[in-house]
């Protein structure tokens, strides 16, 4: 007997209200609390980028690394890297089936995902605390 | 029945080339290559970050590629994914609410936002071409 079948609890109750994920509908809202968040915060970065544009990197770096812009940049990229990160996740699921091939994409997804999230957010301490 | 292998292979739904391609079924699809974009596109602004971290000779290398004619192309490209997703995502958000499903309804979410993502973006570069940059 494997350890699925020795528990007591039925298939039904086991997976009820959360899916054969076992996390229910937690992709979904993220997916959608991340997108709400991406406006304004995108908006914000659009304005950053207008603001630095044609300036020198004196400049720049201490735009960037000021409290305010440093601290929109960080919501911005975590939020952003979030969200893609759901989304990926979605496409590859749709269109890899074969499951080694899958597992593949999923972890590169994640391995892709964090390292362009804390490479941004170094990038964006060292810019405020100048080490 | 259990475990026997299946006497023939399952009927499958219509796929895409079936259907006559519709706006809103085009831009279904152009949400997943934008988000894609913006998915590689995120490389920019975390390359952005890194060289203006670094010091003024990395970030005069970045300045030089993002100043080119190709940089320039790929951010415009950037811009108008960026742009285009946030609107289509915005019409997603409609749907999720329960709104916007009309026949007419959907058709026009769809136009405004193929118009409003060109618009936009070509307003963005304006004002930065014209009164931003040349500070």
């Amino acid at each position: 007997m494997n350890p699925e079948e020795r528990k007591i609890t039925t298939p039904a109750s086991r997976v009820r209200g959360l899916g054969s994920a076992r996390s229910g509908t937690q992709h979904f809202w993220m997916q959608r609390v991340t997108a709400v968040a991406n406006i304004p915060l995108s908006i914000a970065f659009i304005a950053i980028v207008a603001i630095v544009l044609g300036r020198n990197h004196a400049a720049v770096v201490q735009i960037l690394g000021s409290p305010l812009v440093a601290i929109l940049l960080l919501l911005f990229v975590l939020n952003a890297t979030y969200h893609m990160w759901l989304g990926m996740q979605v496409i590859i699921e749709d269109y890899v089936h074969e499951h080694i091939r899958k597992l593949t994409c999923l972890m590169t997804n994640t391995f892709f995902c964090a390292a362009t999230a804390f490479t941004s957010v170094y990038a964006i301490l060292k810019l405020s605390f100048g080490v | 029945m259990t475990g026997s292998p299946l006497p023939r292979p399952r009927p499958l739904s219509p796929h895409l080339q079936i259907w006559r391609p519709t706006l809103t079924m085009t831009m279904s699809i152009v949400h997943r290559i934008t988000g894609t974009g913006l998915y590689l596109g995120s490389l920019l602004i975390a390359w952005w970050l890194i060289a203006a971290s670094s010091g003024p000779n990395a970030y005069a290398t970045v300045e030089a590629f993002y100043g080119s004619i190709i940089g320039k192309l790929v951010l415009f490209g950037y811009t108008w994914a960026l742009i285009h997703h946030m609107l289509g995502g915005i019409r997603h958000l409609f749907w999720d609410l329960g709104y916007g499903f009309g026949k007419l309804e959907r058709e026009w979410l769809a136009r405004a936002t193929v118009f409003g993502s060109i618009t936009l973006t070509i307003l963005l570069w304006a004002v930065g071409m014209l009164v931003v940059a040349p500070r």
